[in-house]
């Protein structure tokens, strides 16, 4: 068996992201999900309120002008796996450079460690 | 509003722990696996009559990347489904970073480690536990989810209805939530077990692999 590289998987699992955004999650269950059917069948689905930001570009998982139902729902899904890859890589990128920086404080203040 | 705090310090916590903890070289995997609890909690499966189900993903992603980047990935998911998609209010979003990223993730991760003392150190029993700490991490969350509707609910219905309600539901909810963290861990179990932090024991095919020795620091 080849061994994958790192860049390999991570890749391998945006492009499986990206196809499950894209062409499954416009034939999922639109029925109400655990909480809210639960939330309904008691009677405190009332207490939600709406949501500030409901009149977005890509609010409840639709891109705004696209008028295609499923290639609505579709796109909206591969842009959030987009945005939430590269604003999970920013945070989680900004440690290592700071990590890094200061490993290499650390070393140069005790040379005799390394 | 408590919610909102205890979430807020859970997520502050696990950001500093995981700049100690995450290598360098795996913040793309935490980047995947928010990127891919995102895709996986649109695809709603229906689990009875008119009620559907859909990934919570902090048992999935806290078994990939740890207690710390786990939750804070996951975070990252509810934060840009709130912002962006209008899925989950923003005074909600404390109290869905607690039920959906820090409960399940921690409470997954730990069902999940125990099993796996228990069980031989093999991929099937990765797989295995990744299935059933899933299936409880939903268990667990919907439960805590009535603990906070008993203490500060703003709905009328009585709590036992609601608890009796929420855990039979939420079990069905759980088999998809082992199913699909089942598949995924195991994906990647498969090919570089070292990638994955409730795995990195189990070495890969090959003897020797030189970068497979920097591991977490």
């Amino acid at each position: 068996m080849t061994r994958k590289g790192l860049t390999a998987v991570v890749i391998g699992g945006l492009i499986v992201a990206s196809g499950l955004a894209f062409f499954v999650s416009p034939l999922a269950s639109s029925s109400p999900d655990g909480l809210e059917k639960v939330a309904t069948d008691e009677g405190f689905i009332d207490t939600a309120e709406d949501h500030d930001l409901a009149d977005g570009p890509l609010a409840d998982y639709g891109v705004q002008g696209v008028d295609d139902r499923s290639l609505s729902t579709g796109l909206s899904g591969v842009i959030g796996v987009a945005i939430t890859f590269g604003v999970a890589l920013v945070l989680f990128g900004i440690f290592h450079s700071r990590r890094d920086g200061s490993r290499a404080e650390r070393d140069a203040r005790s040379p005799a460690a390394g | 509003m408590a919610t909102g705090v205890v979430s807020a310090g859970g997520i502050g916590y696990s950001l500093m722990r995981a700049k100690e903890s995450l290598a360098d070289r795996l913040a793309p995997m935490a980047g995947l696996v928010a990127a891919f609890v995102f895709a996986v909690q649109m695809l709603n499966f229906p689990v009875a009559a008119g009620t559907s189900g859909h990934l919570l993903g902090g048992a999935l992603a806290c078994i990939m990347v740890g207690p710390w980047a786990g939750t804070v990935a996951v975070a990252i998911v509810l934060v840009v489904q709130a912002l962006l998609f209008a899925d989950g209010g923003l005074t909600a979003l404390g109290t869905n970073v607690l039920l959906i990223s820090i409960i399940p993730g921690w409470s997954g991760l730990a069902i999940f480690l125990g099993l796996r003392k228990m069980l031989p150190s093999n991929r099937g029993s990765v797989v295995a536990a990744s299935f059933v700490a899933a299936l409880l991490s939903v268990v667990i969350a919907a439960f805590a989810f009535v603990i906070l509707y008993a203490v500060g609910g703003t709905g009328n219905a009585p709590v036992n209805t609601v608890l009796t309600a929420m855990l039979g539901v939420h079990f069905l909810v759980g088999l998809g939530e082992g199913l699909i963290t089942a598949l995924t861990v195991g994906a990647v179990v498969s090919v570089r077990p070292d990638l994955v932090y409730g795995a990195e024991d189990l070495v890969p095919d090959l003897a020797i692999v030189p970068d497979v020795a920097v591991g977490r620091s």
